[in-house]
């Protein structure tokens, strides 16, 4: 029996990322998880500098705009000033890593009650797809026409086993869209880091991994094919941390 | 019908089309005002069963609710 799935109402509305490009499933999954949560009255989104910023012609709801990668020290100032209010950071690789890797540590570091979301493409897609620190040895990008080569540039960074296994966070966990099933197992890690905020245990963070078809030169369909056959194997699926109730 | 389809915004990348699990989704030949071929659902195929809505990233997709029993 058919059950009905509306677009939730704060998302409702065309938007210009590429077609099959993986920021539209992500913040409708946010958006669903507001929605059951009753708390789509009640969010803040401090949003990144890149293809995340493309949520500005279609997302209702209050928002800033922050310095390239300097979303997490703003989403600190926020809801310390604003505790009762949801705080969720929306950011790319690019920006939540190679850029503003110093605010994104230091974010988690502290343990501030954010949610953190990273939509991770493996390369800047905004710009026109150049290496980030998430981009996979061999990977050619127009910064690295020949391949990544990780002698020279180090190896790709895994920022949430980094931030579950060195600090104390409440919820770390990294999901995909590449096939229905892995979608809605991602709904289900957002919600449970939205709802670790909600019970003010500390600092949660979801990365997403998402196709960039334009910028990998592939169909939307083998974008999604590359993400399983050769990304998750790299970049494990999962939840790596979970409080579970308990305040900070 | 079971699932309406905002043609505007379809951007045909496709990939209700490839997860579909009983191939019921087709493009269209008209094109839209953004110039893509937009998708189309065959009535008689569909289950309802939202893989096309939980898979599109731009929101095309609205199943609508049924009655119980009734497909």
């Amino acid at each position: 029996m058919p059950a009905e799935r509306k677009v939730p109402e704060m998302i409702d509305r065309p938007m210009s990322f590429c077609p099959g490009c993986g920021h539209g499933i992500i913040i409708r999954l946010i958006c669903e998880c507001l929605e059951e949560l009753g708390q789509d009255q009640n969010v803040i989104f401090p949003i990144g500098v890149g293809c995340s910023s493309n949520l500005g012609g279609g997302l209702v709801a209050d928002r800033l705009h922050c310095l390239h990668g300097r979303a997490g020290a703003v989403a600190t100032g926020i809801k310390r000033v604003n505790p009762d209010n949801l705080v969720i950071t929306y950011q790319g690789d690019g920006d939540a890593y190679s850029i503003g890797i110093a605010e994104t540590t230091n974010a988690a570091y502290r343990n501030e009650n954010i949610t953190v979301i990273t939509v991770n493409n493996t390369n800047f897609g905004m710009t026109g797809g150049q290496m980030s620190l998430t981009t996979m040895e061999g990977q050619k990008t127009s910064t690295t026409v020949h391949g990544r080569d990780c002698s020279v540039t180090g190896f790709p960074i895994r920022f949430p086993e980094l931030v579950a296994s060195q600090f104390h966070p409440a919820y770390v966990a990294r999901g995909s869209v590449s096939s229905p099933a892995n979608i809605k197992k991602t709904k289900g890690y957002i919600k449970k880091a939205l709802q670790a905020q909600i019970n003010r245990e500390g600092y949660s963070m979801v990365e997403v991994m998402s196709p960039c078809p334009v910028n990998w030169g592939m169909k939307p369909i083998q974008a999604m094919e590359r993400i399983n056959n050769d990304l998750i194997s790299y970049y494990p699926l999962g939840e790596f941390t979970e409080k579970g109730g308990e305040t900070r | 019908m079971k699932v309406t389809v905002k043609s505007a915004r379809c951007k045909e990348c496709g990939l209700c089309y490839s997860f579909c699990p009983k191939g019921a989704i087709s493009f269209s030949q008209d094109t839209n005002a953004s110039g893509y071929h937009p998708v189309m659902v065959d009535d008689e195929k569909c289950i309802g069963c939202g893989t096309c809505y939980i898979t599109c990233p731009d929101g095309v997709f609205h199943v609508l609710k049924s009655e119980r029993g009734v497909l």
